[in-house]
């Protein structure tokens, strides 16, 4: 608005509006650039909401949207997943990375929709536990890197032994949302069965929380049962030999629960419904819901359960609705989720962080928000090489999924800095992560996991889920509490021990002196009464063993398998056992290892001389 | 012996500790008696912790809390409260140890009828422990307290365990005195006068002639100087003192002798300040740390002789003299007026005349009248006028 109209005077601005304008195009002249947008168009303009914002962040969606995929596929069809990542820097700012595994294969014919038509894939129709949902991430990926560097994605696959390998060539129409196949050829691949994807695009390798590196690291955690070996653009191979034989159990698909069912959905499951009562649908299609139940839904909502499911709109569909959020119903089953589980988080752990002095996990039973099943678990390791003045390293993962970005925004961080860390022994400034060398991991598995954005980085704050994620840290925390007070227990034990057996030559000696006697004996009289004031059988289990040391991050020599560190696959879950053991039972004699021997009395701090 | 053999490079091996053939001295009574008040401590720490009990010394506690005054007596005394110290206890382990090098150092001394000072004794008792960078004592205030606990642990005398504290103190007049064998005319000092030994037992010291009248103890050195150039003790017939600051042991045990031996009035002289009147108190009735040897050395009958709040207008001195009273003074006063032993209204009426007065004034201060201003008309004065306090 111009200032100088406003001042004129306080007559309403339409009458100080020019003359009506002139019409620029009619209904008519604009419905001829009325078209369709393809799906493919509207993500190449907005590919931020895919986690394509930066190069950065595309190279690492692209891996992590390939591995998904791969471990998803692989635990569908019951095969022990073994990766490889190979990332290399083909020239400045563009990158081919291959994504390998040894999964079922994709058939010939779907291999062209799977990764070059978004929205298209296998699990966006069901209630089931899985790490991708939309079938948007890998074929967004082969868009990016189309869009980028012009290149074809190249998808090798196989689906059995004696089966031929297919390589093809794939192009996105982005106007049409159809997939183009370039080339289809046959190729020899030693693999009995798996899939390889190959893409070059323009992107930035980056280390730190949001890298390549960080989501490798943490999937390994996540995911015991994974094998994995990693070509970083820079550096050297990095291998994690599997640490569990033992495959997540498949999880269960599930119908809606009525709790957790928004109108819209209703609506269009009550309209599919073809030739069925309403109580039929109920009873047919919602998880915990009889027919009993179903008859007094509909009596609660004044529907006659006899009404043709089709038939129920308007009032009657807005009470039949409430009715539902409203009926009392048993807690959706709980075997479609599947969390890690205490002892294979152990073990993830344990390969992550070799060298740390205590590891510990505690898995919450299963609980319900909005009538979405779900599971918390939290692990944490603590010692080691971890710096001991940064604050902890938070790692949080929805369905076995490292979250990398936007850590403030998340419910799994709040449940980490609403903890107070100081009751366990920790040290945290006020309002903030702990401080020590700690590594935290926070896991929530569900049918469906809330959000706060399309682009999957943070967890929306749902009460539910925050009263569980709080008190699974605390569980664990507690864990980790006992362990540091017993470990200060026995150091001061220690210390105490040390005082007595450094004093007892001096007396000893003074007394035989005093009374012309021999100090040998005087000194074995007091080394005979030591243990009734100090704990000295503690001191001889320092000889205890190193903690099991389940993975090498240590790159292996060129030419690969004879250096490999020892593939741990099969020790791996025995010493898994004694490592659960730890937080509980074992943990007041783990400390020892730290402390001297009984013949090697801890220094003490020297006292200045006057 | 045995340690040498057993660690040849260990600095535990007592350097005081005779070797074990050698011959040795005969011993009288009183260093027999603690000989045996020595090893008594050993066996009984070496019978507890061969049953696998903690082996404890019983110490009596050296503190406020355990001294009271005894009104009758007029000295303070150790209460009976006792603390345990044992050796399989953190905090006392060390002291515990140290407490048995010292005991071991004092029967060498007797042993071999050698004496030798505290800080000596610190010496001999220090070194490095085996295996380690602690030493056994680092400073020498970590050892006198130890020496002090095991006179009270053993009821033994410094003396009978063959210490001496450094010697402090100075006397000068009309006594002839005969110390280890030698005899000494007080009265033929010259300037310097004689310096009290730190032990001043019958056994080294005697009283030979004496013509005083009576002692007269003053609190510094240099006005024992200045009255000891007015020749005063000749004058006045007397025997000049000088504790140099608080009494050390040996001046303390010396006037406790003369008052039970020559049956002589003992007069003190200290600056008009809290610290003067405490130092009045140690002599007069004992101190808390040394409470258990009240009995030898306390001196119920000394006479407060000055200086007095009140002097300033007796003698009318000028403002000169007077020194505000500080914080620290004034905390003490107020620390002092809630002493037992200093209950009686005399000595609160004396306190709060200073507290009053509002500040103190050092003897020095009474030459702001004359050089002999102290000499000729103060100190006759005072006795003459018998405005002294008991």
């Amino acid at each position: 608005m111009q200032p100088a109209q406003a001042s004129v005077d306080s007559t309403p601005a339409s009458s100080q509006l020019p003359k009506k304008p002139a019409r620029r195009a009619t209904a008519e002249s604009m419905a001829t650039k009325q078209r369709e947008i393809s799906v493919s168009e509207f993500f190449t303009k907005n590919r931020h909401l895919l986690g394509f914002d930066n190069p950065a962040k595309a190279l690492l969606t692209t891996v992590k949207e390939a591995v998904d995929n791969s471990l998803d596929a692989c635990e569908e069809a019951g095969i022990l997943p073994e990766l490889l990542v190979d990332i290399k820097e083909v020239q400045k700012d563009r990158f081919r990375v291959v994504i390998e595994d040894n999964g079922p294969g994709i058939v010939k014919a779907q291999m062209p929709k799977i990764f070059a038509k978004l929205l298209y894939g296998s699990k966006f129709h069901r209630l089931k536990q899985s790490r991708g949902q939309q079938g948007i991430g890998i074929s967004a990926a082969g868009l990016y890197a189309q869009l980028t560097t012009g290149k074809a994605v190249t998808i090798t696959s196989k689906i059995g032994k004696g089966r031929p390998a297919v390589q093809i060539e794939l192009r996105i129409d982005t106007k049409r949302n159809q997939p183009d196949v370039v080339s289809e050829t046959t190729v020899p691949w030693d693999r009995e069965h798996g899939t390889r994807v190959e893409l070059e695009l323009v992107a930035a390798y980056r280390g730190g929380r949001t890298g390549v590196d960080a989501y490798l690291e943490q999937t390994v955690v996540a995911n015991p049962h994974l094998g994995l070996t990693y070509d970083p653009p820079r550096g050297e191979r990095v291998v994690y030999p599997r640490a569990s034989n033992e495959l997540p159990r498949e999880a269960q698909e599930i119908k809606p629960h009525p709790h957790g069912v928004e109108l819209g959905m209703l609506q269009m499951m009550l309209s599919d419904a073809e030739g069925k009562t309403v109580k039929e649908v109920l009873a047919a299609d919602f998880s915990r819901v009889s027919g009993n139940v179903a008859e007094k839904i509909c009596k609660d909502a004044g529907v006659s359960p006899k009404t043709p499911a089709g038939e129920v709109r308007g009032d009657d569909l807005d009470r039949l609705y409430k009715a539902l959020g409203e009926v009392k119903l048993m807690a959706p089953p709980a075997s479609c989720v599947v969390p890690i589980g205490e002892e294979l988080l152990i073990t993830g752990l344990r390969r992550r962080f070799p060298d740390a002095e205590f590891v510990a996990s505690s898995t919450r039973p299963p609980s319900v928000y909005r009538g979405n099943p779900f599971v918390v678990e939290v692990g944490l390791a603590y010692g080691g090489s971890m710096s001991a003045e940064e604050p902890a390293d938070v790692m949080r993962f929805a369905n076995r999924v490292p979250l990398q970005y936007q850590p403030k925004a998340c419910a799994i961080s709040e449940s980490v800095y609403d903890t107070n860390w100081r009751s366990y022994e920790v040290a945290q400034p006020k309002g903030s992560l702990p401080i020590g060398p700690l590594a935290i991991v926070v896991h929530l598995a569900s049918v469906w996991v809330p959000f706060t954005s399309e682009a999957k980085e943070a967890v929306a704050h749902y009460d539910d889920l925050l009263r569980e994620m709080r008190l699974a840290v605390q569980e664990c925390g507690r864990k980790l509490g006992s362990y540091l007070r017993a470990r200060e227990r026995a150091a001061s034990d220690q210390k105490r021990l040390g005082i007595f057996q450094r004093y007892i030559p001096e007396v000893a000696q003074a007394i035989a002196d005093i009374l012309a006697v021999d100090a040998e004996g005087v000194e074995g009289a007091f080394l005979r009464a030591l243990p009734n004031f100090a704990k000295v059988a503690l001191v001889e289990a320092t000889e205890e063993e190193e903690p099991p040391r389940a993975a090498s991050m240590l790159p292996p020599a060129d030419d690969g398998d004879s250096a490999r560190p020892p593939p741990p696959a099969k020790a791996a879950p025995a010493k898994a056992a004694p490592a659960k053991a730890a937080p509980a039972k074992a943990a007041p004699s783990k400390p020892t290892s730290n402390t001297s021997k009984p013949n090697q009395p801890t220094k003490p701090k020297k006292k200045g001389r006057g | 012996m045995a340690a040498k053999k057993r660690a040849p490079k260990a600095p535990a091996a007592p350097k005081a500790a005779p070797a074990k053939d050698a011959p040795k001295p005969a011993l009288d009574a009183v260093d027999a008696a603690t000989l045996r008040k020595i090893e008594g401590l050993a066996k009984v720490a070496l019978r507890s912790v061969e049953k696998g009990d903690n082996p404890a010394l019983s110490i009596r506690t050296r503190a406020l809390s355990n001294v009271s005054f005894n009104p009758k007596r007029r000295i303070i005394e150790l209460g009976d409260r006792r603390q345990s110290r044992e050796f399989f206890n953190t905090s006392m382990a060390k002291k515990f140890m140290q407490t048995f090098l010292v005991a071991r150092g004092c029967k060498s001394l007797i042993e071999e009828q050698k004496t030798v000072s505290i800080r000596q004794m610190f010496y001999l008792s220090k070194h490095t422990l085996r295996g380690s960078q602690e030493n056994t004592f680092d400073e020498q205030s970590e050892s006198d307290p130890i020496i002090e606990d095991l006179e009270v642990g053993i009821d033994a005398l410094r003396e009978e365990l063959h210490l001496f504290a450094n010697r402090r103190g100075l006397v000068v007049g009309r006594l002839v005195v005969n110390d280890a064998g030698d005899e000494i005319d007080l009265s033929r000092m010259g300037r310097g006068g004689w310096g009290i030994p730190s032990i001043c037992e019958e056994k080294d010291l005697k009283f030979t002639r004496c013509d005083a009248e009576f002692i007269l103890l003053v609190e510094k050195q240099a006005i024992f100087h200045r009255l000891n150039e007015d020749r005063l003790w000749e004058k006045h017939k007397c025997i000049l003192m000088t504790s140099e600051g608080q009494a050390a042991r040996g001046a303390r045990r010396l006037l406790q002798r003369m008052a039970t031996e020559l049956k002589l009035p003992i007069y003190v002289l200290v600056d008009n300040d809290p610290w003067g009147l405490y130092i009045y108190s140690v002599l007069k009735q004992g101190s808390i740390n040394l409470a258990y040897e009240s009995m030898r050395m306390a001196v119920p009958n000394v006479r407060f002789l000055g200086m007095s709040s009140v002097d300033h207008k007796h003698f009318t001195l000028p403002k000169a003299v007077e020194i505000k009273l500080s914080k620290d003074d004034v905390a003490r006063a107020n620390q002092m007026k809630k002493y037992p032993w200093f209950a009686d209204k005399k000595w609160q009426k004396e306190i709060d005349d200073l507290l009053r007065a509002g500040f103190k004034m050092e003897l020095d201060g009474l030459l702001t009248k004359g050089i002999s201003f102290i000499t000729e008309e103060y100190i006759p004065k005072k006795i003459r006028d018998r405005t002294y306090l008991v």
